[in-house]
């Protein structure tokens, strides 16, 4: 074999196209593997070709870095430096001898067909998708996620209605509720759980970001200049309405997480984008073997060189832990760079990365100090009604969990399951672990899921022996 | 203003799909979820157990919520799959399979 030594990138965001790109400019031979039709992630999620959009920009924050990343991935691929595989659904990692690594994909939209690319090295870039907690009628159609709603917007020039109420908790409620003011619905509130107080409190932390704070102020003038009513410190109660949304209750919560009595009211709406964070996708990462950490032991560990601790395997972005776009651009440079120099039998000398990995201190910090902030709502799990669907897929509903628990005794998520059924259907429980964990106490932890998506029996049955 | 207009689209030529027998118009790159948004259409599952309607939740293929037939073919995630003139788009009951 002659050839140069192959990296496989999973993931085609910031994170991974950082990291290709740097990879590539130093001589690695890439395979960008990702889901999507084009680049860009959910971050840079770009408009469907045939839309013929001819100002994406309108829908983006920080155009120039898409763009400057964009034409460096166009570049590499003309010369035949990176392969980029689009629509190709990576549901495992292996590792084979070698050593080397196969990762097995579903060719899409129909997932039918399954394909293999084999590589020397790995990098985990597959992102995060968002956490929402539960509360009544939430099932209802109209409920989105704030990130779905807008990966609509973006990918498909649609809106999920005509009068929008965006809440939950988390710098993305922003981006969302200007997104779609622009885009022409009317946002009739959003609705912040954090309140100014516990924004106060991480002020010097957040504060030593100032180009964050500049953007914070930005927004504030966009959601002013779109007569957004915004109400920090309040949650949503319920979603109301019997096929579809109607309206929502909105309360102001207290400091000690109860309803402030009397501050409940309805507000008429047709859509409710809520969030409440992110998640960290890890699949890939946990069936490898790769170690997980973070707070709530949900994100892949990496090292200062976005190693995991298994051999070959970097990992970038989301996936190592939330903390934005910026950050995976970091992360995936350094990734990029140190595989280069590991491939090629070199350590390679952190000084030559040393602006990316000050910024992703700088990120980390700042991260850290908006997710003390932007925590959950206090006392959701509390005013949680026992007949609350809290797995959408298996239709289990809060009751239920809460009597696995307290009366049989269940003390950890799986065992829930096993108990309930909750988190045992389509999404394999990505959806509810984080309300599973809330109302149950117990620690949430990353699920093994030795595949990270459904897959046909054919296509394992179809497997070559590794 | 509309999001076609904010992005300056100059979509291609505009298609009829059915969804439960009605003709719906689409547009050349949306996915089934975003043509039926269009349409005004935010429901097209009921579940297996209490029957209820649901439609797309993550948007981005993770949580299944939003899963549709199309072609006579069920648990399509509509937020994933393009749209394809002459598409006939059915509310999945169940499990969308005649032995449930």
């Amino acid at each position: 074999m002659t050839e140069r030594a192959h990296l496989a990138v999973v993931g085609a965001g910031p994170a991974g196209l950082a990291g290709a790109l740097a990879a590539a400019e130093r001589g690695v031979r890439v395979t960008l593997v990702d889901a999507a039709e084009q680049a860009g992630g959910q971050f840079y999620r770009q408009p469907a070709r045939p839309l013929g959009a001819r100002r994406p920009k309108a829908l983006h924050h920080q155009w120039h870095t898409w763009e400057r990343l964009r034409d460096g991935l166009e570049r590499h691929v003309s010369s035949g430096r990176i392969t980029h595989l689009t629509d190709h659904h990576v549901w495992s990692v292996q590792r084979a001898p070698g050593p080397s690594f196969a990762v097995h994909a579903l060719l899409g939209p129909a997932q039918e067909e399954g394909v293999t690319v084999r590589a020397d090295a790995v990098l985990l870039a597959t992102g995060g998708y968002e956490r929402v907690l539960p509360f009544p009628g939430w099932t209802l159609p109209g409920v989105v996620t704030a990130g779905g709603a807008q990966a609509m917007l973006k990918g498909g020039l649609v809106l999920p209605g005509r009068t929008v109420v965006v809440a939950g908790t988390g710098p993305l409620l922003l981006p969302v509720a200007t997104g779609l003011a622009a885009a022409g619905a009317r946002v009739a509130a959003l609705v912040e759980s954090a309140g100014p107080a516990a924004l106060l409190r991480h002020a010097p932390a957040l504060a030593a970001q100032p180009a964050k704070l500049a953007e914070g102020a930005w927004y504030a003038g966009r959601l002013a200049r779109h007569k957004v009513r915004v109400l920090t410190g309040h949650t949503v109660l319920e979603a109301h309405g019997t096929d579809r949304l109607e309206a929502v209750s909105v309360a102001a919560l207290r400091r000690d997480g109860r309803i402030r009595p009397g501050s409940a009211h309805r507000v008429p709406c047709d859509t409710l984008a809520v969030g409440h964070g992110m998640l960290a996708h890890t699949d890939l990462a946990g069936t490898l073997g790769c170690t997980l950490a973070g707070t709530e032991g949900t994100a892949v560990r990496a090292d200062d060189e976005q190693r995991t601790d298994v051999p070959g395997v970097w990992a970038a972005g989301e996936t190592t832990g939330i903390g934005g776009a910026a950050l995976a651009l970091a992360e995936g440079h350094i990734a990029g760079r140190s595989i280069a120099a590991r491939l090629d039998g070199r350590a390679p000398d952190p000084r030559s990365w040393a602006a990316a990995a000050r910024s992703r201190s700088r990120l980390r910090r700042f991260f850290t100090a908006l997710d003390a902030a932007y925590g959950p709502p206090a006392g959701w799990a509390e005013r949680l009604t026992g007949d609350t669907v809290v797995c959408r897929c298996e239709e289990v509903t809060a009751g239920t969990v809460r009597t696995a628990a307290d009366a049989l005794g269940a003390g950890d998520l799986r065992t829930v399951k096993l108990l309930t059924r909750a988190g045992m259907g389509w999404c394999q429980g990505r959806m509810c672990a984080p309300a599973v964990a809330g109302l149950t106490g117990c620690p949430l932890t990353a699920d093994r899921r030795p595949f990270a998506r459904p897959v046909p029996l054919g296509v394992l049955a179809g497997l070559p022996d590794a | 203003m509309n999001p076609l207009e904010l992005a300056r689209a100059r979509p291609g030529e505009a298609f009829t799909v059915l969804f439960d027998d009605r003709p719906v118009p689409a547009l050349p790159g949306q996915t089934v979820a975003a043509a039926l948004w269009a349409a005004g259409v935010t429901a097209w599952r009921s579940t297996r157990g209490a029957g209820r309607p649901r439609g797309v939740f993550c948007g981005i293929g993770v949580c299944f919520d939003c899963l549709v037939s199309v072609n006579g073919r069920p648990n399509r995630r509509a937020c994933l799959v393009p749209v394809q003139p002459g598409d006939v788009i059915r509310t999945q009951e169940g499990t969308g399979r005649d032995d449930d």
